[in-house]
């Protein structure tokens, strides 16, 4: 484990680029932290991540002194969206990667450590979710289970753990063959206490880190779930909804065709950023999991 | 070989049955109440929700609907789709072809400039070329398509009215659908030809720019990232140094030799970028307003239109798992040592 820690250290060290990345989500941590503080929610407000209106006036407006990032329709004001919208960021992701986590690590666990007619069951089912196109499938549970953040999160989950079930069960079975696994058998512990006490502990690094690197992929198709109309309802503090919102009005106005820009750049930009942190921050970190670039 | 490719085929019904059983036995999670509600197209019919209920046996064990289902599938029978107001597999006819016309107009220019890109990168690891693809791939994979779509229509579309949303404009669809145009295909960049008429050809292709520019950037990067890695692994093998010690020129190097068995994991990566090109499809379709298979299930997902999500899902993952086929066979074709193990 310090090992690992010291070689990520040094492979940050080695690209500015990835510190870059850290640097960026050190940014969205700290906006997400102090949400009420950048953005106060309204006092007679029922639910935070609900973004106040300025009225309700069909067209956006403009950023101004009043609204520093501008109106969406409906007024719904773009500021308060964004900065609120980072801890929805975070949240979809953290809970995605850990659900998805907790299934991948369990299923690739008991199949790598039984092996037999368990590993056959289960990594078959893995292949099974496999063989569907992701965003198909997250669709169709969207569709099953209605729209929603709950849903998506869900969804999102479902089609993420099977690459990590393999990625745990190839660790399990070499780890499952070393020497302190034989001293945990001979100290007379049971199965259960030597798979989740001893092999999973020392296999489960490279999914931890692979898993919460996904964070930026996790996050864009959410948003794009969103934007479809499957996630956040209208509203919400929720980047990809915030876009969604801003369809009808691309063409700008007569004379003046990028009347609407901030409703598209602002959010779209706030997705980008947050994805691009952690796929820089993700970057360094292949290079140290892929045995072959060492 | 060929035992390899018969084993492969074999396989073939065991994942379908499963990934059919399993797209089946979400769609089983509905009550049988609200499956029941998508045979009824009346409200007067409410009060009959039990009839309807048995008389479809909606409350059979799952084998036994799951069967029945798969003989209506069998039959070609999906569904009527309330989006599309016809019948799944009338609609599949009528959208498909547009998504296969902006999918290889996508996949064409990922697969070269995605290949050229990566190996230019590798050729000139750290120089300036890299960087520059580095960042045009880590961008890529980073930009929301959606965000990306609406930007380049404000602009090409809101600024210069170049390229429009949609697939054709009004004159071209008085063409089309005025009679005297024969659909061959359904795809009208070929039909437009066949029929003679340059100028719906020229009008399709304008409405093909954006999304397929779109597609192809958001989609580019993982190629770019695996060609380049790869190119990389051959480049520092000893072969090369001895093509290089012999003295053929630094093309022939790169070109004859390590590109050759670079191109492994670029097949593997290849089926990747289809799914990849897929979940795309579904999101710029709907930016660009394109009617393809994409902007439909969309829709339907919306709508609890149950059938046509059903019938899309099918078809991709028929799709899918018959491009991994493929791929598999393309793999043991280009390195025989895959079939020996």
């Amino acid at each position: 484990m310090s090992a690992f820690l010291a070689d990520a250290w040094m492979a940050l060290r080695r690209k500015p680029l990835s510190l870059a990345g850290l640097g960026l989500l050190s940014f969205f941590a700290l906006v997400a932290a102090s949400a009420p503080v950048l953005a106060p929610p309204p006092p007679q407000a029922r639910d935070a991540y609900l973004i106040p209106q300025d009225g309700y006036s069909p067209d956006p407006l403009r950023p101004s002194a009043r609204h520093w990032f501008g109106t969406t329709e409906q007024q719904y004001d773009l500021y308060y969206g964004i900065v609120w919208g980072s801890r929805t960021a975070f949240d979809i992701g953290v809970k995605v990667v850990f659900v998805s986590l907790a299934v991948g690590v369990l299923v690739g666990g008991l199949a790598g450590f039984y092996g037999g007619w368990v590993d056959e069951l289960l990594m078959r089912l893995t292949d099974v979710v496999m063989a569907l196109p992701s965003i198909i499938l997250a669709v169709v549970i969207v569709t099953v289970r209605g729209p929603g953040l709950e849903n998506v999160v869900l969804a999102l989950a479902a089609v993420s753990w099977p690459s990590y079930a393999r990625l745990v069960r190839g660790d399990v079975l070499t780890v499952k063959e070393r020497e302190f696994v034989l001293a945990a058998r001979a100290l007379g512990a049971g199965d259960m206490r030597i798979l989740f006490g001893h092999v999973i502990p020392n296999s489960i690094y490279p999914v931890l880190v692979v898993a919460s690197l996904n964070t930026g992929a996790v996050v864009l198709s959410a948003a794009a779930l969103s934007f479809l109309g499957l996630g956040a309802p209208v509203g919400y503090a929720d980047w990809g909804q915030l876009i969604s919102m801003s369809r009808n009005w691309i063409l700008g106005a007569s004379g003046s065709p990028l009347a609407y820009w901030h409703t598209v750049v602002i959010p779209g930009t706030a997705i980008f950023l947050f994805v691009l942190g952690w796929n820089l921050l993700g970057d360094a970190f292949r290079d140290i999991l892929d045995p072959r670039q060492k | 070989m060929t035992r390899f490719i018969l084993k492969r085929l074999a396989m073939l019904p065991l994942v379908l049955a499963g990934v059919t059983m399993l797209l089946f036995g979400l769609f089983q999670t509905l009550s049988p109440e609200m499956r029941a509600s998508l045979y009824i197209k009346d409200p007067r019919q409410l009060a009959a929700l039990e009839s309807v209920i048995s008389s479809y046996g909606l409350r059979d064990p799952f084998h036994k609907q799951y069967v029945r289902w798969l003989g209506r599938v069998a039959r070609g029978d999906l569904g009527y789709s309330e989006t599309a107001k016809m019948p799944v597999t009338q609609a599949v006819r009528a959208f498909f072809p547009a998504t296969v016309e902006l999918s290889v107009l996508s996949f064409v220019p990922i697969m070269l400039l995605g290949i050229w890109l990566g190996t230019l990168s590798a050729v000139h690891k750290d120089r300036f070329i890299d960087q520059l693809s580095r960042f045009i791939s880590i961008t890529g994979y980073s930009l929301p398509s959606f965000a990306l779509g609406l930007t380049l229509l404000m602009v090409f579309y809101g600024m210069f009215q170049l390229f429009p949303p949609g697939r054709i404009s009004l004159s071209s669809d008085l063409v089309v659908n005025g009679g005297g145009f024969a659909s061959y295909t359904g795809l009208i960049l070929l039909d437009s030809l066949l029929n003679g008429e340059p100028r719906v050809f020229v009008d399709a292709l304008a409405h093909l720019v954006l999304p397929a520019a779109t597609l192809t950037y958001v989609t580019m990067a993982l190629l770019v990232r695996v060609t380049r890695s790869s190119m990389l692994e051959e480049l520092g093998k000893d072969y090369v140094r001895t093509a290089r010690a012999k003295g053929l020129p630094e093309s022939a190097v790169v070109n004859g030799h390590a590109r050759r068995n670079a191109w492994i994991p670029v097949i593997t990566i290849a089926s990747i970028l289809f799914v990849q090109l897929l979940g795309g499809v579904l999101i710029t379709e709907t930016v660009f307003a394109y009617p393809g298979i994409g902007r439909w299930v969309a829709q339907a997902a919306l709508q609890l239109d149950v059938p046509a999500v059903m019938g899309v899902a099918l078809l991709t993952s028929t799709l899918f798992v018959l491009g991994n086929l493929a791929a598999d066979i393309l793999y043991s074709v280009v390195d025989p040592r895959i079939r020996y193990r």
